[in-house]
């Protein structure tokens, strides 16, 4: 009789095939994406950039351990992150002192594996800070998140023994024996650092999610009272998934550490606790892969956009607010969104309806855009002029204002015929 | 006697402005369970607004007008923005705030530029009022004591005297009953979260000039004021005055101290010489209200006069 | 569009033509930050480096080579600091030019000097123009490194050397912020003051996190009632304004030296009220008397950016030390440019200023400068300030600390 059972849950699961393309091709595509980045021949500038992009990546996907599946939303991340990348780069002042010293545990250990150190050390902070806070979810939550991170932040400025003071700590990561063949010396040899442990921390987070405590957060996240009937203690669920999240900030702060070979107070502030909320949230916390994009986009618009507009942190508020507004799914939801809508038997219909869309939407755009840089140049006072195209456009400029007023209004005309059309024939 | 004197004053000052501050977020956090992370934004908001208004006119006009604009202004994101998010839940409503901090951040530096203005305390009231063991006293900030009472007042008049103000206290604490006896919820929530905003910015009116009027003035605030209401407690009013009071004079009484850690913990050993031996309780002053934010979490989840836990 | 740059100056420039062989551009890189909270500070050294640029570039440039400077923003984070140096070495960047925060400073320090090591041919010249922590001319000293500012010591040593001629100061009170930098002043000051003057009361010596106080006034009450007559502190942004406004307001009568009274946005926060009070340890003023080249120097770096004040006059003595040495060397090389700055003297607007050889730490004269409202050039659009007496000056040779540098220089 035991066969019956569980010949119907075979039936209702996915088949081995569905699996493998659902859970383990992705896997094996970021593995070979990541393996052929280096082929093309990367600037340093490039270099830098992915591996800012794969700390990030990592940072972001442990954050979404706690938002997007525990539902714990915390404005201390980046307290884990930095005690993990000070653990990481004390370690590595370790492995440098030990390997002109005397020897001992520390002259074996390998640069290459100093986020282990930094996963031990966010983990054993998240397990130190965890239970207190877990006991509920939602808003003492965040509270206490808050309480803690300043408070941490204000003793890495007072405690400099530990910290380094406001210089911070700093190491050489070519110390200690080499694996691989890599000498972590060139930007080059240390993507590959990047690339490995960022393909270990998204294959690690992914894991949790498969393990039974990573199923029973998300029940906890959406119902606690029924996860205490069935038998489990919702803050021990919250504490564990606490501590594993603060172990994979701690791995990015151990990657951080090999990859800047410094690590400064300002690493645990608040500061780069909400980035970190940006970045998992514009990404889409209601997918896995969701503070991926998140993360690549916000390192890209951090070092990038600042070259082009000084506005950028409006533009990234903007952006947040009009995601939150409009697409709690983020990113990846609209990625999703589109996907299933071009293979659905009404592609045609809704291919049409995005692009007038997305001509709406670029339409307000200009206008909005137009509108910061104008007041942007204007607020400077420096006489210069916002020129797009060698465009003159003075904030006192009759042009200036219908470039701002017709594409905004005619976006937004746009937006609410297609809006009407699609309700319309609902 | 007199660091006591000094201590007592300067607590109670700071206590009000607090509480003037917070007292708003109070309200809409009770009733809509927003924890308005850009509350603290409105208060900056109202000082920049008391600014041009007294460049143009007097600080006077400024007092009555800035707040009232204030409160339209948080009226119309109420209904524009956190509507629409509400449906997604209070996490959503929380990080609509939260960019929302940012972009009025943002959007003050492009109107007002990027460093201090000039706002500055009215000729009227620049003048020290008293002289005690040496210190002057500013005017000023006997006025802000006055202005916070009569805020008090106001609000203690219009809560329990007005029809409006049953109402208000009905919903803060049972929200949806409010509903159900056929009141316009929507629009008591949109009343509740201007007035609320305008109170923050009678605070930025009555703090600007006497703190400094500059961009970075609500990222300052912005974490205190949570402090003051998850200590007051939800749906409390009074608790909020209580944890102001209680976080101004504990802030400025430990100023006062000089002790070190060696000197009270001693006894185990702990040596002058050491770092965490020479940290002085004065210094740690400013970290008391996350101490105290952390540790009310932990053991009274309700806050000192909550009805609810959070 | 941020990354405004003297590039179109540079190319009217080398259309007239430059004496000299090769005509390359030299590059600078400015990594600070351009927008946030420190935005307007780091924005304004930027002026003043393109301005500088512009000026020497009138002039015919460096050894005959354009001088380019492009801004890349670090929102004063470290790590971003890396990034934003990679993008200036992927654009042929061979000197890089920040000041704000040692945080900072000090990253970027580490990887130029790693990155000089690792890849020889390519070294990169740091122009330090205002991180003050002393340690990077003393235990972390490198070759590759200049600063231009005096360092957080030196400043105390010539805050204390001003005391020494101010004998109705009796009693001072330290205050500062909790955090290396705050300590070190205090430490410094303690120092200075019980070998300068011991007759001098410290009475009070007092740390706060930093930039978390909201209200001064219980601070300032506490000194007024310890009876000092005057107060040190290196306290900066909010926390300087508002511990100064603070003590104004509370009746404060004795002199506040400061580190950072002269920054960006201070004077009008202060106001009126802190006139004769506030005085500020600087390279310089804009109300010293000067000569007609340097008054059209600084009229027309005013008249062109007119939300600034000319105000990191080092950033001045930099660009034309960076062209002396490097028509000493004959050569834009970063190797052969820091061996020739070494020792190199200038003779400055404001008297001679030389770069130390054994630590690579300018000694330049210092003026106590004091917030007025009798000036003839005013700052922020406002009728106030800052100008300094006769007495007021101190030799660049009274600033000299001892250092313990241990110069590793590359072989020639």
């Amino acid at each position: 009789m035991s066969n019956v059972a569980t010949n119907s849950v075979n039936v209702l699961g996915p088949t081995g095939s569905e699996k493998f393309m659902r859970r383990i091709m992705p896997l094996i595509a970021l593995a070979v994406v990541l393996a052929v980045i280096p082929v093309f021949g990367p600037s340093r500038t490039v270099y830098s950039l992915l591996n800012a992009m794969g700390v990030n990546i990592v940072f972001a996907m442990s954050y979404n351990m706690l938002l997007g599946r525990a539902g714990l939303l915390s404005f201390g991340h980046a307290v884990y992150f930095g005690l993990g990348g000070y653990a990481a780069v004390h370690a590595m002042g370790a492995i440098e002192a030990a390997s002109y010293g005397d020897g001992g545990f520390w002259a074996s250990y390998p640069v290459f594996f100093l986020p282990v150190v930094g996963f031990a050390g966010g983990a054993l902070a998240g397990a130190v800070i965890g239970w207190p806070s877990c006991r509920r979810a939602g808003t003492p939550f965040a509270m206490i998140s808050l309480g803690v991170a300043e408070l941490i932040a204000a003793a890495g400025f007072m405690f400099g023994s530990i910290f380094g003071g406001e210089e911070g700590v700093s190491g050489d990561r070519m110390n200690g024996p080499e694996l691989f063949g890599l000498s972590l010396g060139p930007i080059e040899e240390v993507y590959w650092f990047i690339a490995f442990w960022t393909f270990i921390g998204v294959l690690g987070t992914y894991a949790f999610t498969r393990t039974p405590l990573g199923k029973m957060s998300e029940a906890t996240r959406d119902n606690p009272e029924r996860v205490e009937f069935v038998g489990y203690d919702p803050q021990k669920v919250r504490y564990l998934v606490f501590i594993f999240s603060g172990g994979f900030a701690g791995l990015a702060g151990g990657m951080a550490a090999v990859n800047y070979e410094i690590f400064t107070p300002e690493a645990l502030s608040l500061a780069p606790s909400g980035m970190v909320l940006l970045m998992a949230y514009i990404g889409g916390i209601r997918y896995f892969a969701g503070p991926i994009l998140g993360a690549i986009l916000l390192t890209y618009m951090q070092s990038m956009m600042s070259d082009y507009s000084e506005a950028w942190l409006l533009y990234l508020g903007l952006l947040f607010i009009v995601i939150v507004m409009f697409a709690p799914g983020g990113l990846a939801g609209i990625f999703v969104g589109l996907f299933s809508g071009l293979r659905g038997e009404d592609a045609g219909e809704n291919f049409r309806r995005w692009a007038v869309q997305v001509a709406g939407i670029v339409l307000m755009m200009i206008g909005i855009i137009t509108l910061v840089e104008v007041s942007v140049h204007w607020s400077n006072n420096y006489g210069e002029v916002f020129h797009p195209f060698g465009v003159q456009l003075p904030h006192d400029g009759v042009l200036t204002w219908a470039v701002i007023f017709i594409p905004f209004v005619a976006g937004v005309g746009i937006l609410r015929m297609a809006h009407k059309n699609k309700e319309g024939q609902a | 006697m007199e660091t006591i004197v000094f201590s007592l004053l300067n607590g109670v000052i700071y206590g009000l402005l607090l509480f003037m501050l917070s007292s708003g977020l109070t309200l809409i956090f009770s009733m809509m369970g927003v924890l308005n992370f850009a509350h603290a934004s409105f208060y900056m908001l109202g000082a920049y607004f008391a600014y041009t208004i007294s460049e143009a006119s007097s600080f006077w006009l400024a007092l009555v007008f800035a707040p009232i604009l204030v409160g339209l202004v948080g009226a119309l994101v109420e209904k524009y923005g956190l509507r629409t998010v509400h449906v997604n839940g209070h996490v959503a409503e929380l990080l609509f705030t939260f960019g929302l901090a940012y972009l009025i951040d943002e959007v003050v530096k492009i109107v007002w530029g990027r460093n201090a203005v000039d706002y500055r305390v009215p000729e009227l009231l620049d003048f020290p009022l008293f002289e005690l063991f040496g210190a002057q006293y500013p005017a000023y900030r006997i006025f802000t004591l006055f202005v916070a009472l009569a805020m008090l007042a106001g609000l203690w008049f219009i809560l329990n005297r007005t029809r409006w103000g049953l109402i208000i206290q009905a919903a803060l604490s049972h929200p949806h009953m409010v509903g159900h006896l056929g009141h316009d919820v929507p629009r008591i929530f949109m009343t509740v979260f201007g007035v609320g905003c305008a109170l923050a910015g009678l605070a930025g009116v009555i703090g600007g000039n006497y703190l400094v009027t500059d961009p970075a003035m609500a990222v300052q605030m912005g974490p205190i004021v949570f402090v003051v209401v998850v200590v007051g407690g939800l749906g409390s009013l009074m608790g909020a005055f209580l944890a102001a009071m209680l976080l101004g004079l504990l802030q400025t009484f430990a100023v006062a101290i000089d002790a070190r850690f060696a000197d009270i913990f001693g006894w185990l050993g702990l040596s002058e010489t050491t770092e965490l031996g020479s940290i002085t309780i004065a210094s740690l002053a400013p970290m008391i209200p996350f101490l105290m934010l952390v540790l009310i979490l932990m053991i009274r989840p309700r806050g000192l006069l909550g009805d609810r836990e959070l | 569009m941020k990354r405004i740059t003297s590039a179109a100056l540079a190319a009217a420039m080398s259309m007239i033509a430059v004496s000299g062989a090769s005509a390359e551009t030299l590059k600078i890189a400015f990594i600070d930050p351009l927008s946030g909270p420190f935005g307007p500070s780091g924005q304004a050294g930027l002026n003043e480096w393109i301005y500088a640029a512009d000026q020497m570039n009138a002039k015919g440039g460096i050894n005959g080579n354009q001088v380019e400077v492009t801004g890349y923003d670090n929102k004063i984070n470290p790590k971003e600091s890396l990034v934003q140096l990679q993008k200036a070495l992927d654009s042929g960047v061979r000197y890089i030019a920040q000041g704000n925060g040692s945080s900072v400073a000090s990253a970027l320090i580490d990887a130029i000097e790693k990155h000089n090591k690792r890849n020889p041919g390519e070294e990169v010249m740091f122009l330090n123009y205002a991180a003050v922590d002393p340690s990077f001319t003393n235990d972390r000293c490198t070759f590759y490194h200049f600063r231009f500012d005096a360092d957080a010591d030196m400043k105390m040593e010539a805050v204390t050397n001003w005391v020494k001629g101010q004998p109705d100061i009796k009693k001072v009170y330290i205050i500062g912020q909790d955090y290396s930098f705050g300590k070190a002043v205090a430490a410094a000051a303690v120092k200075g003051l019980t070998e300068k003057r011991p007759d001098i009361e410290i009475v009070g010596n007092e740390l706060h996190p930093l930039g978390k106080v909201k209200d001064f006034t219980p601070y300032v009450q506490k000194i007024i009632s310890s009876g000092a007559d005057a107060m040190i502190t290196g306290n900066w942004g909010a926390d300087m304004v508002l511990l100064i406004k603070a003590a104004v307001d509370s009746g404060f009568e004795g002199p506040i030296l400061t580190y950072y009274g002269g920054s960006k946005g201070a004077a009008t926060a202060m106001g009126e009220a802190a006139v004769g009070q506030v005085k500020a340890i600087v390279e310089n003023n804009t109300n010293l008397p000067m000569s007609d080249e340097q008054a059209a120097y600084v009229d027309g770096y005013e008249a062109k950016y007119t939300e600034d004040n000319y105000y990191y006059h080092r950033i001045h003595n930099a660009m034309h030390m960076l062209a002396m040495a490097a028509e000493k060397a004959n050569s834009i090389d970063p190797t052969d440019v820091a061996f020739a700055m070494e020792g190199l003297e200038y003779e400055s607007p404001n008297g001679v200023v030389t770069m130390r050889a054994d630590n690579h730490q300018i000694l330049q004269p210092m003026f106590m400068s004091t917030f007025s409202d009798d000036v003839t050039r005013g700052v922020e659009h406002l009728t106030l300030g800052w100008k300094s007496g006769p007495n007021d000056r101190i030799e660049a040779e009274d600033t000299r600390t001892e250092t313990t540098c241990k110069m590793q220089r590359p072989k020639k």
